[in-house]
Order: C-alpha cells, then structure tokens, then sequence
C-alpha cells in the first residue's frame, strides 16, 4: 500500500486546509474558546474535583442530577447559539448600500443553519428534556424513571451530538443549507464538504438520545405512578410531558430515517432525492416535516405544562379546567401530525390537498385557545403573587397569542403563496418558540430551581432577565414582521434597498437587549448562589405549591420519597397540607436502588468518534471504533450487578436531618 | 366547579375517614422492560414504515433500468421467507423450553434459531452480490435504492438480532433461566418476531407486488 493510501485510510479528508486559519473570526473564537476551556479544566483540576464529577455526576443516574446536566448543556448551547443569533443581526443591519458587512455568504449561510439546528436540538431540547427528567418522577411519587442507565446513555448521546456540532466550528464547516438540509442542495454535488455530514451525524447521534429518553419517560409516566394516582389526577405538567414523550417516539424514528436516506446518496451513490435516476426530492421534504412539525410541538406542550404548574400556584387556586386542559393538550397531540403540509403548501401539492392541511392547522388553534382560557379563567379572582415565574407566564400568554394568530394567518394558504420564504414566517416562528418554549422554561428554571439547590433565585436579576428578554423580543422581531409583509426573503446576507435598512437596525438593537437578557439571567445564577443563604429555603415547599415535588426536602434526596406517597386528589401535596398530614419520623425501610455505571459516557464517547470518523471518511477508525462501540455494549450487558439497597439507619438519618431543618424553620 | 370537588372531598375526609398519605411498606412500581421494549419496537417500525413509504412512491422509478419483475427471483425469496418463518417457529420452541424451566431445550432452540436467521441472511447476501455484479446495484435508480434500503434494514435488524442471540447464549450458559434472562428472552422473542412481521411486509409488498407487470 502506497504511503497516500494509508494516510487516507487513517485521515480521510482531515488536512490542514480544513482548519479555518485564513478566518480572523473563527481563529479569535477558537483562541477564546482555548483560554476558557484551559481556565475550566484548570480549576477543575486545581479544585481536584475530577473524582467528585465523575462519580457524583458524569456516572450518575440519578434522574435530578442528569436533568440539572442537560440543563447545563442546554444553556452552554444556548450562548453558542445566541452568539450565531447576533452575528446575524449585526450582519443584516450592516451590509448595505454597496458594504459586504463581515459574513461572506458561505460563512454567512453557516451561522444560520447553525442556529437553527442548536437552537432546536441543542438548546430547546436539552432543556425540556432536563426539566422533564427533574420533575416528572417528583411529581408522580416515583424514585427514579423506569431506566435509569439507559438515561444516563441518553444524555451522554445528546451531548455527544452537541460536541459533534461544536467541532464543526474549528474542523471544517457547519452545512450551508438551512436546518433542515433540503436535498438537492444538501446532496453530494451541491454540497461535496463536511458539513452537511457533520449535520448527520451529530443529529443521529443525539436522537439515539432523544429517542431513548422518550421511551423511558414514557414507561416512568405509564407504570411508576405513585398509588392512587389515576391518569386523571396527574398533574397537568406531568400530562404534557406524557404527550410530549409520545410524540418523540412517534416522530423521531421518521427523522432517524430521512437522515439515513440522505446519508445513503451522500456516502453510497443511492438515488432517493437526486434531480436523475427517478429520485424523488419532495420525499425528503415530507419525510422531514413529518417528524419537523410533531417536533414543534415536542418543544411547546411541556412549556404548557409548565405554565400551568405556575399558573395555578401564584394564583393561589386549583387549575381551571383541568379535565379540558388534558384533552387540549391530547387532541393538540394527535393533530400535529396532520398538518406537516403546511410547511410547503407552496410546492405544488395542489389547492385541495392544501386547503386539507390549511383547515387542520387552523383548527389546532382551537385545543390552544382553550388552554389559554383556562390560564386566564385561572388568574381570574385568585389570589396572583407576581413572581418572577408569573411574570415569564403573563408575558408568554401576551406574546404567544400575538404569534398564534400570525401563525393562523400563515395557515391559509393563499396568504401564505405572499408570505412563504419571508422573513414574516422568520418573526412568526420565533415569536412562538420565544414567547412560548423559552419563557416557559425560564418560568419553570424559576419555579424549579428551589427545589433543585434549596434557595430561591434573586427576584431583581430575574426581573431584569424578563424585561430585557421580553422587550429585547418585541424589539428584535416586530420589525422582521414588517419587513416580511415588504416581502423581503429569509436568509440573505446583504440587501440594495436603503429604505429597509432602520428595520434591521432596529431588529439589531433587540438582538442587544436580548444579550443583556441572558446577561441578567447568568447574574442571576452566580448572585443568587453568593446570596444562599438569604435566599435558602428549608421547607422544601417555598411557593407553597400543589403538587408531590414540594412534599420533599429542597434539594430532594437521592430516593426521593422515603415512604411512597399515596395519592387521593389531583392537587396531592394541596390536600395533605389541608389535612394538616405528618411527615412520618420512624420506620423507614430499606430503598431499593439502582448503582451508578461509567457505560453510558463511554459508549457516547466512542459515538463522537465514531460519528467524527464518519464524516471525515477516516474508515479505519470508523472501524475501530464502531466495533468498540459493539464490545462495550455487549460487555454492559454482562454486568448483572445493577443494584444495591440503601440501608434504613441511612434512610432514618437523612430524614432526621430534614425534621432538623424544618424544626428551625418554624 | 373544581373548587367544588375539593371542597366535597376535604369535607367527606373531616366526616371522620382519616386518609393515608403514603405507603408503609416498601412499595415496588411494576417493571417496564417489557412495556419499554415494546414503544422501542413501535418506535423501530416507523422506521420500517418510512422505508416502506419511500419504497411506495420510488418502487416503480426504474430510470430506464432493470424492474422487479426482471430481477427478483421468486424461488429464492420463497426459500428465504421460509427459512425467518421457520426460525420464528424455533424460537417460540425456546421459549416453551423456558417456560418448562430446561435451560438446555432453549439453549439448543435458540442456537437452531441462530443457524436459520443465518441462513436467511446468507441468501440475502447472495441475492444482493448478484444484483450489484449485474448492474443493479442500489445507485442504478431509485426503484434499486428504495429497495436495497429496506431490504437491507432489515437484514441489518436480523444481523442484530444474531449478535444479540449469541451473547445471550453466553449469558444463558453463565447464569441459567434466572429472572434478567427470562426478560431479556422475552424481549428477544419480540424482536425476533417482530422482524418476521416485517419480512412479511417485505415479501408482499416488494417481492410479490414487484413481480406484477
């Protein structure tokens, strides 16, 4: 074998070339990105806290601890994609009148799709996933989700993907084709470099993640209730989190496939969405919006779910409507996947087919406005305290109306023929994914965040965060909404007309108090931690909440629950307080609990190899490291020794110290 | 109107009935492998269901070259389907034997299991040598690539399945029919079962409809 031969078996297409040197910006982010990393690892190092991170959470399977992890990640991701964000808006408010800007196209068309594909896989999710991954088991009375390992794996295969995404910055390039990738564009011919195979296989590797998470929250809600908790007393979050997982597992394996079609043409010559040899491009563009509109819907159900947690404790009131909200939430579950069409009703499907999926989308707006009457009806003539929760839940339901009703608008498809590819659509999506995903989880990180680390967040910083967030928003797209309706297209990198240029600017001016928002919101993380103990709740219970989660001690301990909680009322923990119920002091029982397992960081890691080796055409290691993929997952499941009990003197003291604690609270 | 019920049930609750709050003996959720498997199994089948629906519109874009009915052969496919048909048949033997308690009645089922799905698999890639080295490779047309990706999905899956049979031999030999064994038997019976469900799809949809002019 030639010496050229065996460098390409091993390096593939890596060179030097590929590493971006000629590009000021990325060689200044990668220098920032090198000086923070260094300084992290450092004081890990320094502070020896390798061994505690490993054992107590990298390995861990303990469902709070990998949802605080997947919180992480998802506000790590979050800055990396608002950066994306605001250099797009700087961008478009620059490059007029004859200036190029900074962003040449082919960088330019990467940040978008760069945006895109983390805003959603990598911030959205991870972040819904982790509040559902905290929450749920709490509020249903259970001590773990069904499987735990199989967790701890889905999580590590999430941030495998992310990291994938994170390379692609300093190792070649992101694709250049929208987050979607619509083929041919996103073809072998079109687009012949790394990036679009980067897009593969960091989203298949994270929806091996997605997909098991789905599954095993789906089982925790369906079999690990705690007793008496029928369907119709779950609380609503918990509700929409059943639906939300139902919907992964029913769209995620469409998306899983679509992918691999595409990957097919790219690395194998097939012929699926080719322009020659019978490919059929408008099967990739279903195929995806099959699982793309479901996915919409993923992200939004559990933010209602959160709102209606928050809702119902600031007013002081039970939920109104609980029985409509479950069948909103359900009915908006089944209809999502009747609508997929109304993403390209301008592709030549015909006006009957159009007119179909036009009415079912406007009729999901109906399920939506019932739920917002019930959020409404809930604050009407209760007892509301302005918590910094309420104020994200008030400012969503303002806000995502206004993006509902642009979203109805969208949906009759001869406005849409004027609006499609505008940036109206750009402002609408946001609109909606801000207004509601996002305030949703800041509402619910609020709302939660006691119960996580035992003191409450600083209500001025969180203040702030939600005034900038929300007026930086209005700023940021109301003018992409006019500009829409002007008919300027999503997507551009310069412009000629000078007469647009005030509505960038002042989108751009948005763009900074959303910083400043986010700013706010990371104060507000370190302030409130240096203030704990002024901020430290012992009751476990300080919003004086309804549902299981506030029975424990803030933060919970490691099994939750020391004796199951048996429930009689949709408002459990509401009724037990009225009941004036004890914490029983005595008799505690030995817990049976699942052990902590490295496998689920190892074979993620060797995932991000192998997904690396892929989409360099590094072939011997793709290889190597497929089949270490293999050999692990079969030596896992060698290992039979999965569980231990914790013994009841632990149990007794842990419970002891919480009667401590909430003896010195009154 | 909620504030209603409430109300009836915290006064229903003072008429003297004190409720119990939690469990005082140690409480244990019922296991969900199985009920898990199965979502993953529903969840796998939308794959199928994608390939199946690709393979529905792109099945008959020949792009000028060789159709189905000019390339399957029919006797082979029938002896194939034979074969996972017959292996599906072994299988439940094994868990008969399971449920008996004889570890050994499973192990042998299960090895005989093993041997067929390979069987399968080894006419599958005959079948598949033989089209590419006519030129009917999958990157001839889209009726080749719809059909070489479902097909071989599929034979992927029972390669899987084998991996997966072998190791479980392994653990059957170390640790008997005991409770995590008996489970992960289950879920292999479904698995198993599951992709002989899908074969018959296969089977009709693109061998036998393929063949119709």
């Amino acid at each position: 074998m030639s010496e050229l031969d065996l460098t390409k078996l091993i390096f593939g297409r890596l060179s030097w070339e590929s590493i971006p040197l000629h590009d000021p910006i990325l060689i200044g982010t990668f220098i920032m990105v090198a000086i923070g990393g260094t300084a992290v690892l450092g004081f890990i190092t320094y502070k020896k806290a390798w061994g505690y991170l490993w054992h107590e959470w990298f390995t861990s399977i303990d469902h709070k601890k990998i949802g605080i992890m997947y919180m992480v990640l998802g506000l790590v991701m979050l800055l990396r994609g608002f950066a994306d964000a605001i250099m797009m808006r700087i961008q478009q408010a620059w490059a007029f009148g004859g200036s190029e800007g900074y962003l040449p196209p082919e960088h330019y068309d990467q940040i978008f799709t760069a945006h895109g594909v983390i805003m959603i896989f990598f911030v959205a999710m991870p972040l819904i996933t982790g509040v559902m991954n905290y929450v749920v088991p709490l509020q249903i009375g259970a001590r773990d989700v069904a499987f735990p390992f199989l967790n701890n794996f889905s999580f590590w295969m999430t941030t495998a993907g992310a990291v994938l995404v994170m390379v692609s910055l300093f190792i070649g390039e992101f694709a250049k084709t929208g987050w979607l990738a619509y083929p041919p564009l996103s073809g072998i011919i079109k687009s012949p470099g790394v990036g679009v195979d980067y897009y593969i296989w960091a989203l298949q590797i994270a929806g091996v993640g997605t997909l098991l998470s789905g599954v095993n929250l789906l089982v925790t809600i369906v079999k690990m209730r705690a007793p008496g908790m029928s369907l119709m007393r779950m609380p609503v979050f918990t509700w929409t989190a059943l639906c939300t997982n139902v919907l992964i597992v029913a769209a995620f394996p469409v998306l899983t496939a679509v992918l691999a079609l595409l990957a097919l043409d790219r690395y194998a010559d097939f012929a699926f969405f080719t322009t020659d040899l019978g490919g059929n491009v408008m099967m990739y563009i279903n195929l995806i919006w099959i699982w793309g509109h479901p996915e919409v819907y993923i992200l939004i159900l559990p933010a209602f779910g959160i709102f209606s947690e928050v809702v119902s404790t600031f007013s002081r009131k039970r939920l109104f409507g609980y029985a409509s909200m479950v069948y909103a939430t359900v009915v908006i579950t089944v209809l999502s996947y009747l609508v997929w069409l109304h993403h390209f009703f301008t592709m030549g499907s015909g006006p009957t087919v159009n007119s179909f999926f036009g009415i079912t989308t406007m009729i999901i707006s109906i399920p939506t406005g019932a739920k917002v009457f019930n959020w409404l009806f809930t604050m009407y003539r209760g007892r509301i305290e302005f918590d910094v929760p309420m104020l994200w839940t008030v400012g969503f339901i303002i806000t995502f109306v206004i993006g509902g009703m642009t979203g109805v608008l969208l949906a009759v498809p001869p406005a849409d023929f004027v609006l499609h590819n505008s940036l109206f659509l750009v402002a609408h999506f946001h609109n909606v994914i801000i207004g509601g995903v996002l305030f949703g989880l800041f509402a619910g990180i609020t709302y939660w965040y006691p119960k996580a680390f035992g003191y409450k967040l600083d209500p001025f910083w969180g203040k702030m965060s939600f005034w900038f967030w929300t007026i930086g928003f209005y700023f940021a797209f109301m003018p992409l909404y006019v500009l829409g309706l002007m008919g300027v297209t999503r997507r551009m990198n310069k412009f000629d007309d000078p007469s647009l240029q005030i509505w960038f600017v002042i989108a751009a001016f948005g763009a900074i108090l959303i910083a400043i928002g986010i700013a706010s919101f990371l104060i507000q993380l370190y302030v409130s931690y240096r203030r704990r103990d002024e901020l430290r709740d012992d009751t476990g219970d300080p919003w004086h909440g309804r549902t299981l989660e506030w029975s424990t001690s803030s933060p919970p301990p490691y099994y939750n629950f020391a004796f199951t909680p048996r429930v009689h009322d949709l408002d459990a923990w509401w009724q037990m307080k009225e009941h004036g119920y004890q914490r029983p002091t005595s008799g505690f029982l030995p817990i049976h609990m699942p052990k902590n397992t490295g496998a689920g960081i190892i074979l993620a890691g060797i995932s991000t190899v192998l997904g690396f080796a892929l989409i360099w055409h590094m072939w011997l290691l793709a290889g190597v490291s497929f089949f270490a993929l293999l050999a692990v997952a079969i030596g896992h499941t060698f290992n039979y020794d999965r569980d231990y009990h914790i013994p009841a003197d632990e149990v007794a003291g842990i419970e002891a110290e919480r009667t401590r604690m909430l003896a010195n609270h009154v | 109107m909620s504030e209603i019920t409430h109300d009836t049930l915290a006064g229903s609750a003072e008429d003297g009935q004190r409720l119990q709050f939690h469990e005082t003996t140690e409480h244990h959720p019922e296991t969900g492998t199985l009920l898990g498997f199965w979502i993953y199994l529903m969840s796998d089948c939308l794959i199928f269901a994608s390939l199946f629906a690709t393979y529905g519109v792109l099945g008959r874009a020949y792009a000028h070259g060789p159709t189905g009915q000019e390339l399957f052969d029919l006797p082979l496919v029938a002896m194939n389907t034979t074969l996972l048909l017959l292996s599906s048949i072994t299988y439940g033997f094994a868990m008969l034997r399971m449920q008996m308690g004889k570890l050994g009645g499973v192990m042998v089922w299960l090895a005989i299991t093993g041997l067929l799905g390979a069987g399968f698999l080894g006419l599958e890639l005959y079948e598949f040598h033989h089209l590419i080295t006519e030129d009917a490779g999958p990157g001839r047309s889209a009726f080749l690539s719809s059909f070489f990706a479902l097909v071989g999905t599929h034979g992927l899956h029972v390669l899987f399945g084998i991996v997966w049979l072998v190791t479980l031999l392994f653990q059957l030999k170390k640790h008997g029919l005991i409770a995590e064994n008996r489970r992960r038997l289950f879920c292999l019976s479904m698995f198993w079962h599951f992709l002989d469900v899908v074969w018959i799809g296969v089977f009709t949809f693109v061998y036998l409809m393929g063949v119709l002019p």
